[in-house]
C-alpha cells in the first residue's frame, strides 16, 4: 500500500485526504536511487523538487500517469471519525459562555418577502384556504389563482447562541535536534488536536510559538517550516505563552490549551526548574490542561519527560505528558492528550 | 460495469469531419488501420481507460481502483482524458462527448496518428489484432474460473501472476529461435561411450587423431554440456512467465490464468516500448494536419492553448508528447537539410554546422521510415543529438541524500542519453532471469538479476518473491547486488531471509 502525506489541503470546512492506494508488487527499482532525465532550466546542484506528480492538463493516452487521489471530508466528519476510533470523551467546557454566535435560520414564514424567497406550497394552500372560503373554488375544476395576499415567503430568525470559546497554543522546539521528521509528526498531531478541540468549541483560536533559546510567535506557516540550530531554552516559550494568555485571553473566559512540543532536551537544569515554577505558578492555574508531547529524535536526550513527570507526579491530572515515537504513535499520543475530556 | 447502453454512433457533424480529417491523414501518405470512432461520457472513458481501453475485461479489483482514481482525479479537475485509442484492427477511438469541436478535430487527426502508427510500426507487428475479442475470451474463461472454483480464490491467483506480469521478454516474439535452442540444449549426446572421438581413417593414426588427454578433455566437455543440459533452463531464461507455464506444478486452470496473464502482457509490451515514439508520431500528425488543413481561423487560439497544455514540460520529467514530437521534427529537419552522414559529422566547424543545407529535401521519407523500424530505445539513441538535447534543455537529476531533495546532476548530452536509455530499455524495470528451476536439487527456483547499477527495492522484491513462491510451490531465490555486494534473497514459507554471498 501506498500511502501519502496524512492531511493534504485544507479547504475552508474540508481536507483532503490522500487514498491510500494498493501497489501490485513487481521486482522495481529503489525509488530514490533511480533519478532520471528531465527537461527545462537550471544549473546543475539545483533543486527540482519532488517533482510534480500530477499530469497538466494534456490528453492522457492510453496509459494512466501516476497521481495521488484524495476524498474530501468535512472537518466535523474527521472528528466524529477520530472521536468514534480513540473513544474520546465530549469536553466539559468551563468558564462563561462569552462568545456570542449568530446564525441565521430559515425558520419562519412571512408575509412580504423577495419572490426568490417565495414558499409555493404555503402560497396555494393559502389561496385554496381562500377560495374555498368565498366559495370560487370548484373540486371538478380545481384550478387555484393566488393573488398578492396569498402570497408567503419563508423568513429567517437570527439564532443567538453564548458558545465556549477556546484557544490553543501550540509551542514547538525548533532547535537543530528536531529535524524534519520531528516537524512531520507534530504538525500531524497539531492537526488532529486542532480538528478534535474545533469540533468540541464553537469559537477557536490557535497561536503559534516557536523556540530555541528564546521564543516568538509566528504563523501556522512558520511554524511548521522553521528549522533553527542552537541551544533550547523551553522557559522562553512559557514565558511568552504566559503573557500572550494573561494580554488576551483572560482565563475566566477561555478554555485554554497549551501544547508544547519538544525532544526533550532543554539546556540546563536550572531552566528546567525555571519552567516547573512558571508551569506550576502560572499556566497550570489558568488553563484546562497542559499538554507536553515528545517527540522521539535521535538527538534529544529525553530528559524533560522525565523531569515533567517527576515534578508534577500523577496526582496533577492536569498536566498530561506523552511521549510519540514514530507516525505510528501519533494516534495513541492524541488520546493521551484528549482522553481526560479536559 | 455495463456498457451495454453505449449511444457510440458518431453525430453527422463529427461524421463529416472524420472523413475530412482521414482526407487530409491519407493525402500525407498515413497508412491508418480502419477506426471507428466512439462518443463516450466522462464515466464511459474513465471506465474504459481504467480497463486499458477494453470494454470487457476479466473481473478483478484493480480495474475499480483505476476507476476510482480516474473518476476522481475528473471530478476534481486534476486530469481529463481527452482520447483513447487501441490497437486493433480495426482500431477503435473514444471520443469525449464534452470536448469542444476543436478538441475532437485534433483528437481525431491524433487518433489516426496512433493507428497508423500501430499498423506499420514494427514493434506491434506481432500483436493480436483482434484482442478485443480476446479479451472478451479471457474475460469469459476467467469468469467459469471463478463460478466453478470461487472468486476469491481466482481473483488471488490473479493478484500473484499480476507481481510477475512484467517478468517477460518483449524481444521473443521476434526471435523464433529462443524457444528452438533450448529444446535442441535438452539433449546432447550424454550417452555416448566415448564422447568427443574422432573417427581415424587408419588404426595406427588412432593415438595420434585421439590422444589420451584429447579424450578426456571431450569427456569432460560432454559431462559438462550434460550437466549444463539436466540444468532447466539450459541458459538464463527472461521470460520467467513461459518458464512457470512450462514447469510450474500449477493446476490446469492456473495455467490457463497464468497464459492469459502473459498474452495479456505481451499484447501491451510494444505500447510501453514506444510511449514517446507513438505520442510523438500523433502529436506531430494532430498538429500538421490541424495547422496546414483542417483548423479554421476562428480555432486558432482555442488548438494552441490546448496543443501548448499537450506538450507542456514539467520540472524533473520528461514529457514523451513534447520529446517525442520535437524529434521528429529535428529528425524531418536534418534530413531535409542533409545533416547528417560522415562529412556533416566530422565537420568541426559549428557556423558550418548550423547553417548546413545541401537541399535533399529527405525529410518526410526518413520519418515514415524512423516511424517504421524504431522503438523508444533506438529512437533516442540514434536520433538523440547534441543540439537537440541543448535546445530542448534536457538534464539528468539525482536524489541528494543530505538534502532531501532531487537536484539537477549533469546537462552533458551522452549523460542524458544514457540515463534516457537505460529508462526506456526494459521499460526502466530491472533485468531479472530465471536461471535455475531446480536450485540446490531442492526444486527451489533461482532468479538472477542483472544489476546494472540500480538496487532492487527490498519490500516490492519481497512481496514479488512471495507471489512467485505460491505459484512455483516451493522456495524462490533471487541472486542480486545490493550496495555493490552479491546477494541471496530466500523466500521461503512465509519468511524472507537475505545473505551475502
Amino acid at each position: 500500500m501506498t500511502h501519502g502525506e496524512l492531511i493534504g489541503r485544507k479547504g475552508k470546512d474540508t481536507v483532503s485526504i490522500p487514498v491510500p492506494q494498493i501497489d501490485i508488487p513487481n521486482f522495481r527499482y529503489g525509488d530514490k536511487e533511480q533519478g532520471g532525465a528531465g527537461q527545462g532550466d537550471g544549473k546543475p546542484g539545483d533543486p527540482i523538487g519532488q517533482g510534480n506528480e500530477q499530469g497538466g492538463e494534456g490528453e492522457a493516452g492510453n496509459q494512466s500517469g501516476e497521481h495521488m487521489i484524495e476524498v474530501d471530508l468535512t472537518l466535523q466528519e474527521l472528528a466524529e471519525i477520530l472521536g468514534e476510533q480513540l473513544e474520546l470523551p465530549k469536553i466539559e467546557p468551563r468558564g462563561h459562555k462569552t462568545l456570542r454566535s449568530k446564525t441565521d435560520k430559515y425558520s419562519g414564514i412571512a408575509s412580504q418577502g423577495p419572490n426568490s424567497l417565495r414558499h409555493f406550497k404555503r402560497t396555494f394552500k393559502e389561496a385554496l384556504r381562500r377560495q374555498i372560503s368565498t366559495g370560487t373554488y370548484d373540486p371538478s375544476n380545481p384550478v387555484i389563482i393566488p393573488i398578492k395576499r396569498d402570497q408567503r415567503f419563508r423568513s429567517w430568525k437570527a439564532d443567538v447562541r453564548n458558545e465556549n470559546s477556546a484557544v490553543i497554543i501550540y509551542m514547538m522546539d525548533v532547535s537543530g535536534s528536531m529535524g524534519d521528521e520531528q516537524k512531520e509528526i507534530v504538525r500531524t498531531e497539531a492537526f488532529w488536536i486542532d480538528t478534535w478541540l474545533r469540533s468540541q468549541y464553537k469559537g477557536i483560536e490557535t497561536r503559534y510559538i516557536i523556540h530555541d533559546a528564546t521564543a516568538r510567535e509566528v504563523d501556522e506557516q512558520t511554524f511548521f517550516r522553521t528549522r533553527e540550530s542552537g541551544g533550547t531554552l523551553i522557559s522562553s516559550a512559557y514565558k511568552l505563552c504566559e503573557k500572550i494568555i494573561q494580554s488576551e485571553y483572560p482565563p475566566q473566559d477561555w478554555n485554554i490549551y497549551p501544547f508544547h512540543f519538544s525532544d526533550g532536551d532543554n539546556w540546563s537544569g536550572e531552566d528546567t526548574r525555571f519552567c516547573m515554577e512558571i508551569l506550576e505558578k502560572s499556566l497550570l492555574p489558568i488553563c484546562n490542561v497542559f499538554c507536553y508531547g515528545q517527540v522521539e529524535s535521535r538527538y534529544g536526550s529525553g530528559q524533560f519527560y522525565k523531569d515533567l513527570k517527576e515534578f508534577f507526579g500523577p496526582e496533577h491530572d492536569d498536566v498530561i505528558l506523552s511521549k510519540i515515537e514514530n507516525k505510528e504513535g501519533i494516534l495513541q499520543s492524541i488520546k493521551e492528550f484528549l482522553g481526560k475530556g479536559k | 460495469m455495463g456498457f451495454a447502453s453505449y449511444s457510440t454512433e458518431l453525430p453527422p457533424e463529427l461524421a463529416k469531419m472524420r472523413d475530412e480529417v482521414l482526407a487530409y491523414a491519407r493525402g500525407y501518405g498515413l497508412d491508418p488501420f480502419e477506426t471507428i470512432f466512439e462518443m463516450v461520457d466522462y464515466e464511459q472513458v474513465n471506465a474504459l481507460a481504467a480497463q486499458g481501453g477494453f470494454p470487457v475485461r476479466y473481473p478483478h479489483w484493480r480495474f475499480g481502483m483505476e476507476y476510482d482514481q480516474l473518476s476522481k482525479s475528473y471530478e476534481y479537475g486534476l486530469q481529463k482524458i481527452y482520447e483513447m485509442v487501441i490497437n486493433t484492427d480495426p482500431s477503435y477511438a473514444y471520443l469525449l462527448k464534452s470536448n469542444a469541436m476543436t478538441d475532437q478535430k485534433t483528437v481525431m487527426a491524433h487518433v489516426y496518428g496512433h493507428t497508423d502508427f500501430f499498423k506499420n510500426n514494427a514493434w506491434f507487428s506481432k500483436t493480436n489484432r483482434k484482442m478485443l475479442d480476446a479479451m472478451a475470451n479471457h474475460a469469459v474463461r476467467i469468469r467459469n474460473y471463478m463460478d466453478k472454483y470461487g472468486q476469491d480464490k481466482v481473483e488471488n491467483f490473479i493478484d500473484r501472476c499480476l507481481a510477475l506480469e512484467n517478468l517477460i521478454d518483449p524481444y521473443a516474439p521476434f526471435s523464433p529461435r529462443a524457444r528452438a535452442e533450448d529444446e535442441n540444449a535438452v539433449k546432447p549426446d550424454v550417452q555416448a561411450e566415448e564422447p568427443g572421438r574422432l573417427r581415424s581413417p587408419r588404426d595406427y593414426l588412432e593415438k595420434y587423431i585421439n590422444p589420451p588427454e584429447f579424450l578426456e578433455a571431450q569427456r569432460k566437455k560432454a559431462e559438462e554440456a550434460a550437466k549444463k543440459a539436466k540444468k532447466i533452463p539450459s541458459e538464463p531464461q527472461k521470460d520467467i512467465l513461459a518458464f512457470l507455464l512450462e514447469y510450474a506444478p500449477i493446476e490446469a486452470w492456473e495455467h490457463d490464468v497464468l497464459s492469459i496473464i502473459r498474452d495479456e502482457a505481451y499484447y501491451f509490451a510494444p505500447q510501453g516500448m514506444t510511449k514517446i515514439m507513438n505520442e510523438g508520431w500523433a502529436s506531430y500528425w494532430h498538429a500538421r494536419i490541424m495547422v496546414e488543413k483542417a483548423m479554421k481561423d476562428s480555432e486558432l487560439t482555442h488548438f494552441a492553448d490546448h496543443n501548448a497544455g499537450i506538450l507542456a514540460m514539467q520540472p524533473g520529467k520528461i514529457n514523451p508528447y513534447k520529446i517525442g514530437v520535437e524529434l521528429f521534427h529535428d529528425i524531418e529537419d536534418r534530413w531535409n537539410r542533409g545533416k547528417f552522414g560522415k562529412e556533416y559529422d566530422d565537420c568541426e566547424n559549428m557556423q558550418l554546422k548550423a547553417k548546413w543545407d545541401r537541399n535533399l529535401g529527405l525529410g518526410q521519407k526518413k520519418i515514415f521510415e524512423v516511424r517504421q523500424a524504431c522503438n523508444d530505445v533506438t529512437f533516442i539513441d540514434e536520433y538523440l543529438t547534441e543540439e537537440f538535447a541543448e535546445r530542448m534543455k534536457l538534464y539528468t537529476y539525482a536524489f541528494n541524500r543530505r538534502t532531501n531533495q532531487y537536484e539537477i546532476a549533469d546537462r552533458d548530452y551522452r549523460k542524458v542519453k544514457e540515463k534516457l536509455l537505460f529508462q526506456l530499455s526494459n521499460r526502466g524495470q530491472p533485468y531479472v532471469y530465471v536461471t535455475d528451476g531446480n536450485y540446490q536439487n531442492k526444486g527451489e527456483l533461482l532468479l538472477w538479476h542483472k544489476h546494472l547499477g540500480l538496487d532492487l527495492d527490498v519490500k516490492f522484491s519481497r512481496e514479488t518473491m512471495k507471489a512467485l513462491s505460491e505459484i512455483w510451490r516451493r522456495p524462490v531465490n533471487v541472486e542480486t547486488e545490493v550496495d555493490g555486494q552479491k546477494k541471496l534473497y530466500t523466500y521461503q514459507t512465509g519468511e524472507f531471509t537475505e545473505k551475502f554471498l
